[in-house]
């Protein structure tokens, strides 16, 4: 419950935040930035935030179930640019894979040498 | 019975239940057609086609999961912190490879989608597809983006990466298991990371702070790049 509350409140000074910048990155982000820097200067304990955050981190793939029925209302809009969409998804996940991979092997082994 | 059955808690114990029976099914079977997301997605789908039950009614009954969905955005902080260690150890190459992963990331599907000539919306809901689910909705959402189109761009996204992903890197070259990954994780989040995991320890724990500095990173810069580049 402490957990629950701890991060409700980093999303709450998120939000404001947000707000004092236009909206540039949203609330729940900065709440996410927030929870890390109070994490790791010990403001928070991790014990007072593991359960609330593992719970909603391993349950996470049913919050997003009701973005992917609106498939029902905008499944003609994909369907009008399949193949742009397919060729973008395709390309890109391969390339980030590969630039990512290739690019910290590389430095990793440089900075251990 | 029709108002008990479009009822918020009725379709609520719908989607937990369907969810939770997906994920027996897809342990059994181990394929990526019986995906919880997407089972539990198309059933009700069809349910919702059957009954005449609009889709603004549903998403407004299971309010309370849109919700959460916006707590565990916070809650990956907590995913960054566990992971500090390792943030720490390889701090450089953690930076140099988000920063690519974020910038070949965005620039590889904006450019793409404007050279096939898609229009705006599109490339909003589409441009922020290798990160994890919650975050990108958070980017698409406000900015006008199809927050329907970019929940099925990421998980297609996901499934892509972890399917072939490691077959990739291998051809590429990639051994180191920090340098693997962390580019699952960057290039197809948290089904990237239930990848890596697989992999092994270190993989795995590269993953999940690669799907959350990603996340962060393009939350930073994309919208720099609607401002400027489309």
């Amino acid at each position: 419950m402490v957990g629950v509350v701890i991060i409700l409140a980093c999303w709450l000074v998120g939000n404001a935040l947000s707000v004092l910048i236009d909206g540039y990155i949203s609330g729940n982000i900065i709440g996410m930035l927030l929870l890390f820097i109070l994490l790791c200067t010990g403001v928070v304990k991790g014990e007072s935030v593991r359960p609330a955050a593992k719970f909603l981190l391993g349950t996470m793939a049913l919050f997003f179930i009701p973005f992917g029925v609106g498939l029902i209302d905008s499944y003609e809009v994909i369907m009008d640019n399949i193949v742009a969409i397919s060729v973008a998804t395709v390309v890109s996940t391969f390339a980030v894979i590969a630039v990512v991979g290739w690019i910290f092997q590389l430095v990793n082994k440089g900075r251990q040498k | 019975m029709m108002e008990i059955i479009s009822s918020d808690i009725s379709l609520l114990v719908l989607t937990i239940g369907l969810f939770l029976l997906s994920g027996a099914i897809f342990r059994r079977f181990k394929l990526m057609i019986f995906h919880p997301v997407l089972l539990t997605a198309v059933i009700i789908i069809l349910f919702l086609k059957w009954t005449g039950i609009e889709y603004s009614h549903y998403k407004q009954a299971v309010g309370i999961l849109d919700f959460a969905l916006g707590m565990s955005v916070v809650a990956l902080g907590y995913l960054m912190y566990e992971q500090v260690e390792h943030l720490r150890s390889a701090a450089i190459p953690v930076l140099v490879a988000t920063i690519a992963g974020c910038v070949v990331g965005i620039a590889a599907v904006v450019g793409i989608a404007v050279a096939f000539g898609v229009e705006r919306d599109i490339i909003t809901s589409i441009a922020p597809k290798s990160v994890t689910v919650p975050i990108a909705i958070a980017i698409s959402e406000p900015r006008g983006g199809i927050v329907a189109v970019t929940s099925v761009v990421v998980f297609c996204t996901g499934v892509l990466g972890s399917l072939c992903g490691a077959k990739l890197l291998s051809l590429c070259g990639v051994k180191d298991p920090m340098a693997r990954g962390f580019a699952l994780g960057a290039a197809s989040h948290g089904i990237g990371t239930a990848r890596a995991i697989e992999l092994g320890a270190l993989d795995g724990a590269m993953s999940g702070l690669a799907m959350a500095l990603t996340g962060f990173g393009t939350a930073v810069l994309l919208p720099l790049v609607e401002k400027y580049l489309y």
